[in-house]
């Protein structure tokens, strides 16, 4: 059930990319100040928005997961976060290289957005630690669910604050999609939109190959017929809870 | 394997009357049963306090050698002071729960017919409280090594500021050690979690406080900072009120 | 109505089952036993029916109350005693006690009229750190069993204790108190003494449910084989 849809996923995000590729370097016009550089905010800004609501998302499905008690929404809750921190990172990496283009400098603190994103990655640098530091599942699973729900609200709270606290540098560019001319505007939506299928598409990949691995060690234990022996070493990723093998294929997700 | 066994019919059962729910605790009572346990085992280990006064007084003394300044006033003033009191209140959110989990157990106050809240807010009351603690004397140790400008007319509004940030960091910082102390590095996952979290809470009593340190200044600190110091205080409570219980359980 | 009713009650941790289906019924006033190896699953079931964790499967019910969806019922009704103390050690008996008193509604005379029974009133103002493991033992038991619980819930409770100390606690847990007792018990001839039903567990699942009198020491030994 896991794998269902998942060809489509890849092909529509594959589309989405290749299009959004060939708009940016053959369709958007070239800013006026800043150049060929300023190419990378159709990569940087969309890779922002996505990771901003995975992180979000994470905290909704650790809702579920503490109000229903189903291991499945911790391990979806955890792949949310997972793929957001990859996503962020490359936020990170990206918006410094603009900074260094366009201002010179590797980090520029006067840009609320970048700064707001540096804190929120090294809080969520702490989840997987957190997750490993605790061996029991099922209470790795709860206190996990508590960090992502308090991270996932601390998120905007946190864009405020700093945005408070910052003099700007320069006019956003982040937030005024009206502004944007309508050329840049149409490139921008369909860099957005070849992220987010990306994300949505490598959360069902990781998603996928967990449920295929538990089902496999199930049917293997089934088998063997030996009682289940707990997994060797300790483990930041969620356990999937023992899967109900029916005699004859199919099996509940 | 199931099935009812029938037990031997000599032990005759009981002839008492049994009875409902027992009657909970009140709130208000447990929670001055939970605080007066905590400060009685803080008054026998001493072991929050005296650290994190020490600890603001040593950071003090670096921060003269690091900077190499005789004294500091406005932004740098405020900023030294905020990053002293946070870094000595970690401190004490390490040690929070540390008896509860290693002695005392959880198990105890969970098997009791109280409102469980009670430890969030009895915690949380403890945790202002060693800051308040801190405070009376990292203030006036801050004033006399460092301060450049007079200490006196900035008081009310630094006291008012203090007030709200402790607010905000008793809160998260029983959060966080509640989340940190059954874990195996929770020495180290303490401040990695909290620090973050204490971010908006650096950057509302900073920004309040600095134009209260400066040369000419006034006595109030800007009215955003607090509200914003305020309102974090109040969201970061009701989530850590909704979300307690879950780390309490087992 | 019967203190307990477990109907396959199951819970795993992580891929592995603590405890397969088990299921029981105990009266009141009676004494459940239960043997094992280490890890077998006791401790486990005893901190189930003690409402601290949750079943993942099958249902119970304590003092007529469905866990974990009524467990607010049946606190304060409950009296463990585990292997933690749960003890403040830089605290005095009579702080812990009275802090545990307040908890549960209890007044200072409660606390007092425990402190005699277990004979530590003349170190009662001592830090709990400065006590023998015996007299931390007899002083976890009156807290065990300081707020009148209807249920006793004791793993391995002689462990620890001199025979002075037994006599001692024996009229707090023992029993002529005629409460209902789940007792965890690695002492098959002790163990069988008390109990009306045995039940053994290994590696989580029951392989032994019998009324006391049809049980030989001998069978218990071999759970542990």
């Amino acid at each position: 059930m896991y794998g269902k849809g998942l060809r489509a996923l890849s092909i529509s995000t594959v589309v989405a990319m290749t299009t959004a590729l060939a708009l940016v370097f053959f369709y958007a016009p070239l800013e006026a100040e800043q150049g060929f550089l300023q190419k990378i905010f159709y990569v940087h800004v969309p890779l922002a928005i996505v990771s901003l609501c995975g992180f979000v998302l994470g905290g909704l499905l650790a809702i579920q997961h503490l109000r229903t008690r189903d291991p499945r929404w911790d391990m979806r809750s955890y792949v949310a976060i997972h793929m957001s921190l990859i996503f962020a990172l490359a936020t990170l990496i990206t918006g410094s290289i603009w900074a260094k283009g366009s201002w010179g400098h590797w980090w520029v603190w006067n840009e609320p957005t970048l700064v707001s994103y540096l804190i929120i990655f090294l809080l969520y640098a702490t989840y997987q630690p957190l997750r490993f530091a605790i061996e029991d599942p099922e209470r790795q699973s709860r206190y996990a669910s508590v960090f992502a729900i308090t991270a996932g609200a601390f998120v905007p709270m946190n864009f405020i604050a700093v945005r408070l606290s910052t003099a700007y540098l320069h006019p956003r560019v982040l937030g005024s999609t009206s502004n944007l001319p309508g050329p840049m505007a149409l490139t921008f939506l369909v860099s957005l939109a070849a992220v987010a299928l990306l994300y949505a598409t490598l959360c069902k990949y990781e998603l996928t190959a967990k449920h295929t691995r538990a089902q496999v060690r199930a049917l293997r234990r089934r088998l063997s017929g030996e009682t289940a022996r707990p997994r060797g070493g300790r483990s930041a990723a969620p356990a999937a809870p023992p899967v109900k093998v029916a005699p004859a294929g199919r099996t509940a997700p | 394997m199931s099935g009812v066994a029938q037990a031997p019919a000599e032990r005759p059962p009981s002839a008492r009357e049994r009875p409902g729910p027992r009657p909970q605790t009140g709130l208000r009572r447990t929670v001055a049963a939970m605080l007066r346990k905590e400060l009685q085992v803080e008054l026998r280990t001493l072991e929050s306090v005296p650290a994190m006064t020490l600890f603001s007084l040593s950071t003090f003394v670096i921060f003269h050698f690091a900077l190499n300044r005789g004294s500091v006033e406005g932004d740098l003033g405020a900023g030294i002071l905020w990053v002293t009191l946070l870094f000595a209140s970690i401190l004490g959110v390490n040690r929070l729960f540390v008896a509860d989990a290693e002695e005392g157990g959880f198990d105890g106050f969970l098997l009791a017919p109280v409102e469980r809240s009670a430890m969030l807010i009895a915690k949380v009351l403890t945790l202002l409280a060693y800051l308040a603690a801190l405070e009376l004397i990292a203030l006036p140790a801050f004033a006399l090594l460092l301060l450049g400008t007079p200490l006196g007319p900035a008081l009310p509004g630094l006291i008012l500021t203090l007030a709200l940030a402790d607010v905000g960091v008793a809160v998260i910082g029983t959060l966080v050690a509640a989340m940190a102390v059954r874990t195996r590095a929770r020495d180290l996952l303490g401040p990695l979690l909290a620090l973050p979290l204490f971010v908006p809470i650096v950057i509302g009593a900073a920004r309040a406080s600095a134009p209260l340190l400066a040369a000419s200044h006034p006595t109030w600190p800007a009215l955003r900072w607090l509200a914003t110091l305020g309102l974090y205080d109040l969201l970061f409570g009701l989530i850590a009120y909704a979300l307690f219980d879950f780390l309490l359980e087992d | 109505m019967p203190v307990l009713e477990l109907d396959r009650l199951a819970r795993h941790y992580g891929e592995r089952e603590a405890l397969g289906g088990v299921s029981l019924t105990l009266a009141e006033g009676r004494t459940l036993v239960v043997f094992g190896p280490n890890g077998a699953g006791k401790t486990t079931l005893l901190r189930v029916l003690a409402t601290l964790l949750r079943p993942h499967g099958g249902s119970v019910r304590v003092l007529g109350a469905s866990i974990p969806d009524e467990a607010w019922a049946v606190r304060g009704r409950l009296g463990l005693l585990g292997h933690e103390p749960l003890l403040y050690r830089e605290l005095s008996p009579e702080q812990n006690l009275t802090y545990h008193a307040r908890l549960h509604g209890f007044g200072p005379s409660r606390v007092r009229q425990l402190l005699d029974a277990v004979a530590i009133s003349p170190r009662a103002r001592e830090p709990l750190r400065s006590l023998s493991r015996g007299m931390l033992q007899r002083v976890a038991v009156a807290r065990a069993v300081l707020h009148e619980p209807e249920l006793l819930l004791l793993d391995e409770p002689y462990a620890n204790l001199d025979p002075a100390a037994v006599e001692l606690v024996e009229p707090l847990i023992g029993a002529g108190t005629g409460r209902t007792r789940v007792i965890c018990s690695h002492d098959p001839g002790r163990g069988l003494a008390e109990a009306d039903l045995v039940l053994g567990l290994r590696e989580g699942r029951p392989e032994l449910l019998r009324a006391a009198g049809e049980t030989t020491a001998g069978e218990i030994a071999e759970l542990y084989r």
